[in-house]
Parts: structure tokens; C-alpha cells; sequence
């Protein structure tokens, strides 16, 4: 395919410049096309397993096929990393340049093969697989450019994953080598094994100039906050064992210990923790009897008892990640695969990707010289609080242990979110798995405030043609002492608003708004002329609220103003036998929506309504001419978490389930209509976001045996 | 053109195009088979191009740690754990010192997280700022005045001005602080400070020898930061009140969010010096409709020296504008470094709800350690000065409203006062010694925030009532019943019983509890009703009402009920209360309801108990609220209040309506009740001489005063509206109805 591709997008360019056309010219051409494409179509109809093999044999790429570089004695070293660089020092930001899409460009550079002067490679294992996936990973994503001088971050394909196999000086040459290395500015290296034998430095012992370094075991000591990135040691069990995911609960051993090489003074007091506590400990270690190799990592034993490892994690509520030589373990990432609580004793190591990470609701931090006491303090941690634990952890994992490249991204990403922190991350982006982003709520009006009732809230009326009512309900409500502004919506294209003079006059500024096309949706547009931040939609045709009324509802929507606040109330209801919602306007206990024919509300929830409801609901809504107000109800239920409040007692409303058009009542057809809105609603929210209460609000003293007149809103639920 | 040419020519082309298909085309590993769709198009030219995506190799590749790696871990095995770290706190001193390196743990492990201040001596000044920070801590509940309880110890030396040009510089610091007994080295020493070093170079250098001690300073630089160990700190001015403190300027979220001016800034420009480059470039980007940066050289006495061509134009700008005026009205805040790091500037944006923009490259913001700065400001980067403009104006207008909020929630959570101030880093040293048991992340930044949020409580977001919803969890739907008991049962027709009984009965209720306040042994176990829920009686050891609420809170519901032995509570109407509060679980839900006022003539603030058309707060007689505030009245507020409300017997109501207002800084939910219900619950038979005590409604104005002042305001907040069942008083049939009990009034 692709190849043919290419050959036409050749012939074109090629045949125009031939002035005079021999017929020879052509078949050769013709006959090459034929050619290339019966090749392609071979290609393409090949069986798998062939073509496969043919492509091999074809692609010798291979690291062996890497140019070699021969490392001169003399090169260059270069200095040990700088303890004090941070990103406003030793990274250029310029590189990254400003950019819409916030996101920084990486480029990676190609395979070479570093040897020494005489000839032996800088590292033992050259390329690693997981260095390879790693590259690959970047080399996919959206951070990826093979355009080095747009990049505002290298990444070296020297592998330094693990310090063990590296030379470090031959090392640290090659680093220098790199033709944009440049002191290592805005070179990003990844080690996952630092040091080593005999004190185990806690940071890559390869100097590396001002290069940022995503490390696996930093300490306290080694890491430089906000500039070097502490990343997990991968575990590359990940690859091999599906653990799948268990629910969260009690499990069959309160603590375990999986590690093999722990040190001989911890594994004293471990034992002594298990002969306290019993069964609910358990403690494994290598098994003596089996041979060496992969097979013996799969297995753990106890007193001859051999346990399928890390399968055995799942069994534990709590497991035991213990510092080793190395701060940073593998052992991290199978215990948190398996969702076990991993309890982390590692004094001074900052835990894998902290700058981002909450590791206070995945894990428990206790100091090693507490190892005794462990016990103690897993049991003073409630149950509720390990499920979350244990959810926590498994989602950490997926997200961001699970394999090279989400260790990869992640890293890619902090320091993307360093370079542009008015965009970065949230820290519930980060931490919340996606259970809980699917159920919880953060509220767009989230800082507790009751706003001051001096700007008062503004009306707005919609109206089509019904202007003897719609002057009534003008005059009605400019009685009201906090209204700041009428908005009369016009939603008739067809005929024009009355003339000024006959508008009844108020003593608050009144605007007309005409619309240019007849929908439900214009009443509850974010119009510029709505100055106040409360919003009162009021139909055409409620006259029936008195001044009383309308002046508690808005005190009541100051004291809650992130919810809808209305006079009618409504419910839902599941039907069971239809197995599906119904919708319920009779005389219930209960209330969960409020008509917005007649409704308080902030005015961002006109914006929200406007811009950002989902799927099609406002087309749905328009198109049929209904359920406007329950699409609102859904929309502010579903981001604010909570239900609205209905005010003062019940009134006969004239029509309250009239909308804009004539006609349309409390019949049969109506509630039907409303119960598919509902059940349409929930279906594009994908849950049903609407919460049921049992109470209204009423003022302190409504019927109350207190004198009427010194009562502030006495005019309350008169017929 | 030859012939010949011509089909050597077409001959060559074919035979390219040939060999394009192969090396090109047919290199390509097949999409198919490998899977890696995404690649194929930039990986064919692979060969071509030095500069190639990452390709894919043929080779069996290891894995960068050999499966047997444990061998070099048990190589390494003969070294003790013990000595490593031992080396670890031996090595890391000074400028790398670290909590595990430079703190003493041990000394907080016995009486947990107190706090030393050393006596002031005689003739030694302290500066008013410094006197704050000190009362702060003495009247706290970490303070301690016993040396040997310490786990961390504060000076009474003031050090909050290094700066040796400044008056209040104080001498021979270092001589001082030697010489003080229980320095020892500055182990477990905190010291606070707001200016450090002076003209030219503005070092970060106290000018003493601090030792091991932490520093809780403004302006410190990621550089000389040691992370966990020092806190950094706002600066704040000698006028920052001590309490309370005022709220943020915010009063209403307009939509659209923005404000007459997008970026605003106004200050000094100093020309040359440390510091200077930044603000001498902001006149690029000023454009004097909605991006207003004002500088002024006139500063120090002989600015003119350094007059640059600029200056009488920025001067003259500069004078049109006035600084409130745009602090008020800006939408974003540009905070510039200074001579230092940290400005003044920096907490009045915050307080004005105004974006701060920081471009103070290397400071590390105040409290950093705990508080999540992306989600309140702008953290720029002063060499991308030119690029500000487009940065704040792509924000999305969305994140507007919530870094303004954010602001609000900041400044009166941890900065409105020096006592804030003061606490919080407190507390953030508190929880690196709990370690386990200290705050998330969450906590400390969302609602009410980490003072609010107590961790020796519970480390579990669901267990506090603020967190529900982020969460996505709700509240326990049972309740604990905690009903006092002050006089032995002699008759089955005692009130408490009937009360008993009718609580039993609620779905709701999961157990009770009754709080043996009696001089009368227990009755015996016949004598209890016969109910469905457990009861569980303690005896108190105290004969007042405080007992009721000093619980601890080993019970499994999130909601208490309280109730005085006299109240008259019928089941649904237990019910119904308990069903609003699992609406508002942070909230105070009630009966009973009072208020308080402003009393212009006497100047202080007012209770009344007259049935006025709003209230304040609602009677703990009988309500209902989240047992986290049973938790935060013990161990949050100061022992000088409550064992006022002992000693009085009276007012424990109202502080707990003070401290849950002063968390939630919304008003108490009052519930429907029953008219009689003011004679039933106060003029009850047994204390009817106490409530109609004109001493006892006396003293319940003097409680009021003292706890506002305490608090630094007046937390209570007022509402207009009570909550009725949904068909309360309508004119429907009473058997449609739910909660009919609550009907018959």
C-alpha cells in the first residue's frame, strides 16, 4: 500500500518535466508501476507468519546496526550533578517556547554504540528491554519530535537504567558526547538501580552535569525537589503476571513480608512481630530448596511451605516494603498490583512520583526504627480507610507503575506541568481513581459564601406572546425590594415587542431581549445584561407569588447560592414495573427537582447550561419544546452534588407545568413526555445525578402563633 | 535529448523506484503484525533520517536488573541498617540537615507534639510581630511550660529581622543564643524570621549560627530550602492582626469572571541591584487599558542617582493609579519579586481575591510543603515575562473562578492572622512527627482546611464531614443517641424514658447512649425500657453538661443526636431532623434557635432568645451533628474555655455553635418544632430556677464575648429559614403526609 502510494506520488512530479514523451519511456514506467503494484498486492495477501518473517529478514535493524563511537581517553567529564539546580537555574525554558497546546517537545536521540578506546562497550547490557520500551513509549506519544532543534527536552538512548552494568566514567564521556548535551541543560536521564557496592549511593553516580535526573531511589539527601523526578522501580513481573483486580476488603493475612534479602536485624524483629501476632502475619522468604533463575522469583516459601509469588500479595491487606541496599524496590510495584497496602520502611526515600502523588491515602510511612510497633499502628487504621488504601494502591499501579511507558509519561508529564503549572494536572486528575472522579463531586462554587443582599438578582422573563399576562408578572415582581433588573427574553420572531409607553412602569431598569429563534434553551442564555450573579427565571404566566414570597426565596438562594432554589417542586421516581424513571408531580413527600418557571439560581449555571451540557440534551430540549427545566435540575444536580430547595408551602399554580406554549398541560401526554426526559436525561449523564429530599424552606416563624406583623415575610403560601 | 539518454534515464528511475520499494516500503514492519499502527508512517524512514523515531529492534534485549538481583542486595547485607543511618543524621547537618539527620523524634514521643518558649529576659526587645508569634504559641494547645515535655522549642529571642540596617536588628544574637541552656546545638529549635541579609546582595544568612535548628522564614529560596525540615512563610507586616483577622474581599463569583483590568501591578522599581532586572523590563508588557504594570523610581533618598531615561515618564504614570483601586478590580495580580523573594504584595492579592501572578523565580512559596499553589495562583517564570499577557489571558474562565476561590479559601484558612500563620506551621511540624497519622494533601487544601482538619481524630477523608462529596461517599444513615441524665429514675413515667423510647424507635438510631450524670447509683437493668437498639450508659464523672460532649468517639454512626434528658422528641420528628442533616452533614441541625447581635450601645455582642425572624444558632438540647465536633470541642478548643463552660454550667451550646460556624462559616440548620417546645425544653421543672436566672442569661452574653474574642470575630452567621417536611401545613390530606406527628402543633 504504502509503497504504491509513494510511486504515484512520484509520477506526477516526474512526467511534466520529459518534454518530448518516447513510447518506450512510458512502458517502462507503466511497467514498473505494474510491478510495484503486484508486489504490494503479494504483500498484502501473503499469509501472516511469512510476511512476518520476510519483514525480518528484510528489517535488519538491530543494535548491533548502530554506529559505533569510539570514546578518546582525553574526552571530557562531565561535573557531578549540581545538588542545587532547580528548574529557574539550570533549564533552559526558553527551548520550550510558549506554546498553545502547553505541552513540551522531546526529542530522543538515535541508538549509538559507545566503546571505549580499545574497543570494550561502556556497559555490559548495552540496551536494555526495558530502556527500549521506554524510548519507544516517548517515541509514540505527543510529546515526541525528531525535530531536534524544536525540542525542549533530550533524552539520551544510553541506557543508565541500572548503575551496576555501566562504566561510569566511560559513562559520563559518552553523556558529554552527545552533540546538544550542552552541560546536560534540559537533558532528562532515567535510573531506576543507583548506586552501588559498597555504600549505595542514593542518585546515579554517573556525573551528568546539570542534567534532571528521574530516579528510583532517591533519598532526602540526593533529590533535588522540583527538578529531579523520583520514579518507581519497575517491576518487570508487571509484564509477566496478570493480577487481576480484587475488591477491596479484608483478606486472608493482615501483614506480609515477601522481600528475600532483608537484612538479618529486621528480619529478627519481623519474626518476633509474627510470633506475636500469629496467623494474621506472615512472613516468606526465598526458597532454599529450588533452583536458581526465573523460576525461584515466582515462588516464596514458609517453613517449607512454598507460595506462588507475587499471587500470595493478594492475600494480605498490608504488605511490607523494606528498604534493601537500594531506598527504592521493585517490591513496591507488585504489592501495589495486587492491591495490597504496601507499609514502606525506608527512612529519607522519597517515595515515587511524590510531587504528584497523595501517598498518605495508597500507603503507610513508618520509620524503621518503628518496625516493631507496626502492628500497633496498622490496627489503629480504620477499615473504611484500608479499602481506600487498597483501591488506591491498585490504581496508583495502573496508572502509573503498570509498565515502562506509563512510568515514562508520568515523568514526561511532571516536568510538563512544572514548565506550564497554570496548566498542569489537578491533584484530584492525579490522584483520584476513576471510581471516584465518576462519583464525586467538585463543586464550581465551592468556597462557602453567602453573598450580600445588596446587588439583588435580576428576572428574567421568558415570553412569547401572552403580554397581558407577562405585564402582570412584570408588575408583580418589581414589588420585590431586591430586584435589580427585569429581562424580558422576546422569543417571538414573528411579532415585535410593544412599544416602550406601554410597558408597565418599574422602578428597576427593564430590558427586552429578542431572540432569533424560538427556543426553550434562550432562557437560559448568559446574557451580558444579567449584571447580578443571581438569576430568577420566571414563566410569562406565575402571578401567583406574592412579593413576600420572591423576596424569601432570594434570602434562601443567599444562603445556598450553588443551588437551584424554586417554588414548585417535582420528583422522580423509579418505576419498577416499566423499569425505567417516571416522573411525578403529585402531592409527595419528597422533591428533587424545582420548576424553573419559577427558580433562583446562580447566573454560572446559565453559562454551564449554555456551554457545557452534555451530549445532545439542549437540542433534545429545544426540539421538543420541553423538560428545559428538569435538563437544568439534571445539570446542576450532577456538578454540584446536592438537591435544590423548594420554597414556601404548596400553591395552586395556575398551569405550573406550562412551558412557553399554549396548550401544553397537566394531561397524561404531558407526564409522559417528562418521564422520557428524565430517562433520556440519565441515560446521556450515565447516571442519575438528581438527589431526593424530604424538607422545603419556610421563614423562622411561618405559622407560627406570633403576631403577623412583626414577622418579615407574612404574605407566605396564601392562595 | 538522445534516445539513448532518455531510456537510460527512464531505466535509471525505475530501477530508484525499485529500490524506494524495497528499502522504503518494504522495510516497513507490516502494521499489521506488529501492532504498532501509530509508528508506520514516521518510522519508514527510518534509515533515511538521522533524526528517527525510536525504532524497533529485532534483538532479544535483557532486562536492566538480572532476575537473581537480590545477591548484590544480600552482598550488601552485613551492613546494618542501624549504622547507615546512624552515618546518615552524622553527615547531614547544617545546610543539609533533615528531620531524620536533625531533629530529635524522641521527645515527642511521650507527651506528643508540645511546644517550649523560653522565658523573656529582662531588658530584651521584642518586636510587636515577634510578641505575637510568641502569645500565639503560649495560648495554643501545643504549649507547654515545661522544658522537659518540649518536643520542639522557640525562642524568645526576636529573629524575625536579619536585616542589619533595620531598627530592629538585635545584636550579638549569636553570644545569646549560645549561651542559652537548652540550645543544644538548635536541636529541636524553631526560629522564626521575615527579613534576612541587606543591601547589596539580600543574603539568606541570619547572621548567627542556627545549628540544627529549623527555620520557619519568608522569602527563602529553593536553594538554601532544606524540604521537610524548614517551612516557608509568608511575609507578613508588623499590622498583620494577631486573630481572627479579616475575611477575603470576595463577596459574590460574578460570571463572566473578569474583572475591569486582566493584570495589574504597582510598585517600586530599583533601577539597578539584585533583583531589579524583572521589574525594570515590566513596562514591555504594560499597555495601560487592561494590563497595567506601574513602577516608580522614586525610592530611598537618592534615587535620581540611578535616574534612568524612563523614570519621569513610569513616574508620572504611576500617579494616575490607585493601588487599592486596582487590587479590587484586577482579575490577575502580578507579584514580582523584589529585593527579596517574597512581597507584601503577595498576601493582599490573596486577600483581595486577586490571581496572584507570581514571578519570583526560586522562592519557595509559603507553606509549599502542604499547599497545592497551582490551584490559587499563576506561578510564572520571570524569563518568560514577555509571554504573562497571553498566559493569564488563555486561562480558561472556569479555572478563574476557582483559583479566586481558592485565594479566599487560602487567606482565611492559614494567613488572615499571625495566629494562622503561627499554627499552621506549627502543625505542619506536627504532622512530619506523626508521619502516619497526618494530613493529606486534600485536607489541607479544600474546605475547612488543615487547622480545621484534626488528624489524631482520624487519618480517613471519610470520617470528617467535609469530604463526602469529593469523595463521592455518604454519611452513615444511623445516628447515636446521647441522651444526659441528671436525675435518678424513680418513676416509669419519667420523661428520659419516654424519650428513650420514642429515639428507639427511629429507623435510624443505632444505639444509645445514656451519660450517668448522677449523684444516684446506676438504676438497675429492669428499669430500662425495653428497646430494640442498644443502650449503653457511662457515667460521667463530671455533674455538668460538659460531659455530654466530651465523648469519645468510638461509635460507629457519623451522626450524634443529643438531647437533654427533659426534651420532648416525638420519633418522626427525630426522623425528619435526621433526614435534613444527612443533606447538610457539616451543619448543626436543631430544634430550638437563638441569635445573636451587635449591641451599639454596650458595644458587644448580644444574645437574645426572643423568637425573632432569624437565628444564629440552635440549642445542643436537642440536635443533631457529625461526632467529628464532639471531637474538635475537646481537642481544639483551649482548655481556658471550656473550663469556663464547667465552671458555669452554662454556654457549652453556645461554643459549640461558635467553633462548627467558625469551621463551616455557614449558620446552623433549624428544623421545624414545636410551639411549646421553648417552655418544655427550658422551663423544665428540675432547672427552672436556672433558666429563668436573670445571672444565667447574663452570663450567656459574657460566654458570647469571651468566645469571639477567642476566636478573633464573631463566627456565628444568621439565617432566615427553617426547614419543614415538604407537605408541612398544606392543605392535603393529613394521610398523604409523612411526617404528620410534626403537623399537630
Amino acid at each position: 500500500m504504502c509503497a504504491s502510494g509513494k510511486y504515484s506520488s512520484r509520477g506526477p512530479a516526474l512526467i511534466p518535466r520529459m518534454k518530448t514523451k518516447h513510447r518506450i519511456y512510458y512502458i517502462t514506467l507503466f511497467s514498473v508501476v505494474l510491478l510495484g503494484l503486484i508486489a504490494t498486492g503479494m504483500f498484502q495477501f501473503w499469509p501472516h507468519s511469512i510476511e512476518s518473517s520476510a519483514e525480518w529478514s528484510l528489517d535488519r535493524r538491530s543494535v548491533h546496526d548502530a554506529p559505533l563511537v569510539r570514546i578518546p581517553v582525553s574526552s571530557p567529564i562531565p561535573e557531578r550533578g549540581d545538588l542545587s539546580c532547580r528548574m529557574h537555574t539550570c533549564f533552559d525554558v526558553y527551548r520550550c517556547g510558549y506554546n498553545p497546546k502547553n505541552k513540551i517537545k522531546v526529542y530522543i536521540y538515535p541508538l549509538q554504540r559507545f566503546v571505549d578506546d580499545v574497543g570494550v562497550p561502556i556497559s555490559s547490557t548495552g540496551l536494555s528491554r526495558e530502556y527500549n520500551d521506554l524510548l519507544s513509549a516517548i517515541s509514540d506519544s505527543d510529546f515526541y519530535t525528531d525535530d531536534v532543534s524544536r525540542a525542549c527536552l533530550f533524552i539520551p538512548s544510553i541506557d543508565v537504567l541500572n548503575q551496576n552494568s555501566l562504566r561510569i566514567r566511560e559513562t559520563a564521556q559518552a553523556l558529554a558526547m552527545l552533540p546538544r548535551w550542552d552541560k546536560g541543560m534540559n537533558h532528562l536521564l532515567f535510573n531506576m538501580l543507583p548506586g552501588g557496592p559498597p555504600d549505595y549511593n542514593t542518585a546515579l553516580d554517573v556525573p551528568r552535569d546539570r542534567a534532571l535526573l528521574a530516579g528510583g531511589g532517591f533519598s532526602t539527601w540526593t533529590y533535588r525537589q522540583g527538578y529531579d523526578v523520583s520514579i518507581p522501580v519497575y517491576s518487570p513481573l508487571s509484564a509477566e503476571v496478570d493480577l487481576p483486580e480484587r475488591q477491596p476488603g479484608p483478606r486472608r493475612y493482615f501483614i506480609l513480608s515477601s522481600q528475600t534479602a532483608i537484612h538479618r536485624e529486621y528480619r529478627v524483629e519481623l519474626e518476633r512481630l509474627k510470633e506475636e501476632n500469629g496467623e494474621a502475619v506472615l512472613l516468606l522468604d526465598k526458597c532454599t530448596n529450588l533452583s536458581q533463575g526465573l523460576a525461584s522469583i515466582r515462588k516464596r516459601c514458609y517453613k517449607g511451605q512454598v507460595y506462588d509469588y507475587p499471587q500470595i500479595l493478594q492475600e494480605s491487606s498490608f504488605c511490607v516494603v523494606l528498604r534493601g541496599a537500594r531506598l527504592g524496590q521493585a517490591t513496591l510495584s507488585d504489592v501495589l498490583q495486587a492491591g495490597c497496602v504496601p507499609v514502606i520502611m525506608a527512612d529519607s526515600y522519597i517515595l515515587p512520583f511524590s510531587e504528584v502523588l497523595d501517598w498518605k491515602r495508597a500507603s503507610v510511612v513508618i520509620p524503621e526504627e518503628k518496625l516493631p510497633e507496626m502492628y500497633t499502628i496498622l490496627k489503629s487504621i480504620p477499615h473504611r480507610q484500608v479499602e481506600e488504601m487498597q483501591r488506591q494502591a491498585r490504581w496508583f499501579w495502573e496508572a502509573y507503575f503498570s509498565s515502562m511507558k506509563a512510568i515514562g509519561m508520568t515523568t514526561l508529564q511532571i516536568i510538563n506541568d512544572r514548565i506550564y503549572p497554570y496548566a498542569a494536572r489537578t491533584y484530584e486528575e492525579w490522584n483520584n481513581p476513576p471510581i471516584v472522579k465518576w462519583s464525586s463531586v467538585n463543586s464550581p462554587l465551592f468556597l462557602p459564601l453567602i453573598p450580600p443582599r445588596s446587588p439583588g438578582f435580576t428576572a428574567v422573563v421568558l415570553t412569547y406572546d401572552r403580554i397581558e399576562s407577562l405585564f402582570r408578572v412584570i408588575t408583580e415582581i418589581s414589588k420585590v425590594p431586591s430586584l435589580a433588573k427585569l429581562l424580558v427574553v422576546w422569543n417571538n420572531q414573528n411579532k415585535s415587542p410593544p412599544e416602550e409607553l406601554l410597558w408597565p412602569k418599574v422602578a428597576v431598569p427593564l430590558k427586552v431581549v429578542r431572540t432569533k429563534e424560538n427556543k426553550l434553551s434562550n432562557r437560559f442564555f448568559p446574557f451580558d445584561e444579567i449584571e447580578t450573579e443571581a438569576v430568577l427565571a420566571i414563566d410569562d404566566d406565575i402571578i401567583m407569588l406574592t412579593s413576600d414570597e420572591l423576596q424569601f426565596g432570594y434570602e434562601v438562594w443567599r444562603e445556598f447560592p450553588d443551588r437551584l432554589v424554586g417554588y414548585p417542586g417535582r420528583l422522580h421516581l423509579w418505576d419498577h414495573e416499566m423499569g425505567k424513571w417516571k416522573y411525578e408531580s403529585e402531592w409527595t413527600n419528597e422533591v428533587s427537582m424545582v420548576l424553573t418557571g419559577a427558580a433562583f439560581y446562580h447566573k454560572y449555571f446559565n453559562y454551564l447550561y449554555t456551554y457545557k451540557m452534555p451530549g445532545d440534551i439542549k437540542n433534545w430540549v429545544d426540539a421538543h419544546m420541553n423538560c428545559e427545566d428538569i435538563a437544568m435540575n439534571f445539570l446542576v444536580a450532577n456538578i454540584t452534588g446536592k438537591a435544590p430547595i423548594k420554597v414556601t408551602p404548596r400553591k395552586k399554580f395556575k398551569c405550573p407545568e406550562c412551558t412557553a406554549i399554549d396548550g401544553l398541560s397537566l394531561d397524561q401526554t404531558h407526564m409522559v413526555e417528562r418521564s422520557e426526559c428524565i430517562n433520556k436525561f440519565a441515560s446521556v449523564f450515565g447516571t442519575m445525578p438528581l438527589k431526593v429530599v424530604e424538607h422545603r424552606a419556610d421563614p423562622v416563624l411561618y405559622k407560627d402563633d406570633f403576631p403577623e406583623k412583626l414577622k418579615s415575610f407574612p404574605n407566605i403560601g396564601s392562595l | 535529448m538522445q534516445a539513448k539518454k532518455r531510456y537510460l534515464i527512464s531505466l535509471l528511475t525505475g530501477a530508484f523506484l525499485v529500490l524506494l520499494f524495497y528499502f522504503g516500503g518494504g522495510g516497513d514492519p507490516g502494521p499489521a503484525a506488529t501492532g504498532f499502527r501509530s509508528r508506520h508512517d514516521r518510522s519508514r524512514n527510518g534509515y533515511n533520517r538521522p533524526e528517527q523515531p525510536w525504532p524497533h529492534f529485532s534483538d532479544p534485549l535483557q532486562h536492566f536488573s538480572p532476575w537473581d538481583q537480590s545477591d548484590t542486595e544480600e552482598y550488601n547485607v552485613h551492613i546494618s541498617p542501624r549504622q547507615k543511618s546512624d552515618v546518615n543524621s552524622s553527615v547531614y547537618k547544617g545546610k543539609r540537615c533533615r528531620m531524620q539527620s536533625c531533629f530529635d523524634f524522641s521527645l515527642c514521643q511521650r507527651n506528643g507534639f508540645k511546644v517550649y518558649v523560653y522565658p523573656q529576659q529582662k531588658g530584651e526587645k521584642i518586636s510587636e510581630s515577634y510578641q505575637n508569634i510568641l502569645s500565639t504559641i503560649e495560648g495554643s494547645r501545643f504549649y507547654t511550660s515545661d522544658p522537659s515535655h518540649a518536643c520542639l522549642f522557640i525562642l524568645s529571642l526576636d529573629t524575625l529581622d536579619r536585616d542589619q540596617l533595620s531598627p530592629q536588628y538585635v545584636h550579638n544574637l549569636k553570644t545569646k543564643v549560645q549561651s542559652l541552656p537548652l540550645w543544644n546545638n538548635g536541636r529541636n529549635h524553631l526560629i522564626f524570621n521575615l527579613y534576612s541579609g541587606t543591601w547589596p546582595d539580600y543574603t539568606e544568612d541570619l547572621g548567627f549560627d542556627i545549628g540544627q535548628a529549623m527555620l520557619a522564614k519568608a522569602s527563602i529560596s529553593t536553594e538554601n530550602f532544606r524540604p521537610n525540615f524548614d517551612v516557608s512563610i509568608p511575609l507578613f507586616s508588623k499590622d498583620h492582626p494577631r486573630t481572627g483577622g479579616d475575611r477575603g474581599f470576595l463577596k459574590y463569583n460574578t460570571i463572566p469572571p473578569f474583572r475591569k483590568y486582566m493584570l495589574v501591578f504597582k510598585g517600586k522599581r530599583y533601577l539597578t541591584g539584585i533583583g531589579s532586572d524583572t521589574r525594570n523590563a515590566l513596562y514591555h508588557v504594560h499597555n495601560a487599558e487592561d494590563v497595567v504594570l506601574l513602577t516608580t523610581c522614586k525610592h530611598g533618598k537618592d534615587w535620581q542617582k540611578h535616574k534612568d531615561a524612563r523614570c519621569d515618564k513610569d513616574n508620572a504614570e504611576y500617579d494616575k493609579y490607585d493601588y487599592r483601586e486596582m487590587l479590587h478590580n484586577s482579575t490577575f495580580c502580578l507579584v514580582p519579586r523584589g529585593r527579596r523573594l517574597g512581597s507584601f504584595r503577595y498576601l493582599e492579592a490573596l486577600q483581595a481575591a486577586c490571581v496572584p501572578v507570581m514571578l519570583s523565580n526560586g522562592w519557595e512559596l509559603p507553606f509549599s510543603e502542604v499547599i497545592d499553589w497551582n490551584t490559587a495562583a499563576v506561578i510564572g517564570d520571570e524569563r518568560l515575562l514577555l509571554q504573562i499577557p497571553s498566559t493569564v489571558r488563555s486561562i480558561h474562565q472556569d479555572k478563574i473562578l476557582a483559583l479566586r476561590q481558592q485565594t479566599q479559601f487560602l487567606w482565611e484558612a492559614y494567613f488572615s492572622s499571625v495566629e494562622k500563620i503561627v499554627l499552621t506551621t506549627l502543625e505542619i511540624i506536627q504532622d512530619r512527627v506523626l508521619q502516619q497519622m497526618s494530613r493529606s494533601t486534600m485536607m489541607w487544601n479544600s474546605h475547612p482546611g488543615g487547622l480545621f482538619t484534626l488528624p489524631l481524630y482520624s487519618s480517613y477523608l471519610g470520617d470528617f464531614p467535609f469530604f463526602y462529596a469529593e469523595l463521592g461517599i455518604k454519611p452513615n444513615p444511623k445516628f447515636t443517641a446521647v441522651i444526659h441524665a441528671v436525675t435518678p429514675l424513680v418513676s416509669q413515667s419519667q420523661p428520659i424514658l419516654k424519650l428513650l423510647a420514642s429515639v428507639a424507635k427511629s429507623q435510624y438510631c443505632s444505639q444509645i447512649i445514656v451519660l450517668w450524670n448522677c449523684d444516684k447509683s446506676l438504676p438497675a437493668k429492669h428499669r430500662w425500657p425495653a428497646t430494640s437498639v442498644p443502650i449503653i450508659v457511662i457515667e460521667g464523672e463530671n455533674k455538668v453538661l460538659k460531659g455530654r460532649l466530651a465523648l469519645n468517639t468510638t461509635f460507629p454512626s457519623d451522626a450524634f443526636i443529643s438531647l437533654n434528658r427533659n426534651a420532648v422528641l416525638k420519633t418522626t420528628r427525630v426522623d425528619f431532623a435526621f433526614t435534613v442533616w444527612q443533606s447538610f452533614p457539616e451543619r448543626i441541625v436543631g430544634y430550638p434557635a437563638r441569635s445573636h447581635f451587635w449591641d451599639n450601645n454596650k458595644e458587644r455582642w448580644g444574645y437574645t432568645s426572643k423568637w425573632t425572624n432569624d437565628y444564629s444558632m440552635v440549642l445542643t438540647g436537642a440536635a443533631i451533628y457529625h461526632r467529628y465536633y464532639h471531637f474538635l470541642y475537646t481537642h481544639f478548643l483551649p482548655n481556658s474555655l471550656k473550663s469556663m463552660v464547667d465552671q458555669l454550667a452554662n454556654c457549652e451550646d453556645i461554643l459549640m455553635n461558635f467553633l462548627v460556624s467558625a469551621v463551616t462559616k455557614l449558620p446552623p440548620i433549624k428544623v421545624t418544632q414545636k410551639k411549646q417546645y421553648k417552655e418544655t425544653m427550658m422551663g423544665q421543672s428540675s432547672r427552672a430556677s436556672r433558666w429563668a436566672d436573670p445571672d444565667h442569661f447574663a452570663q450567656r452574653q459574657t460566654c458570647m464575648n469571651k468566645f469571639a474574642s477567642w476566636f478573633g470575630g464573631m463566627p456565628l452567621v444568621h439565617s432566615q429559614m427553617r426547614l419543614d417536611p415538604v407537605l408541612f401545613k398544606d392543605q392535603v390530606s393529613i394521610l398523604r403526609k409523612k411526617y404528620r406527628e410534626i403537623e399537630r402543633l
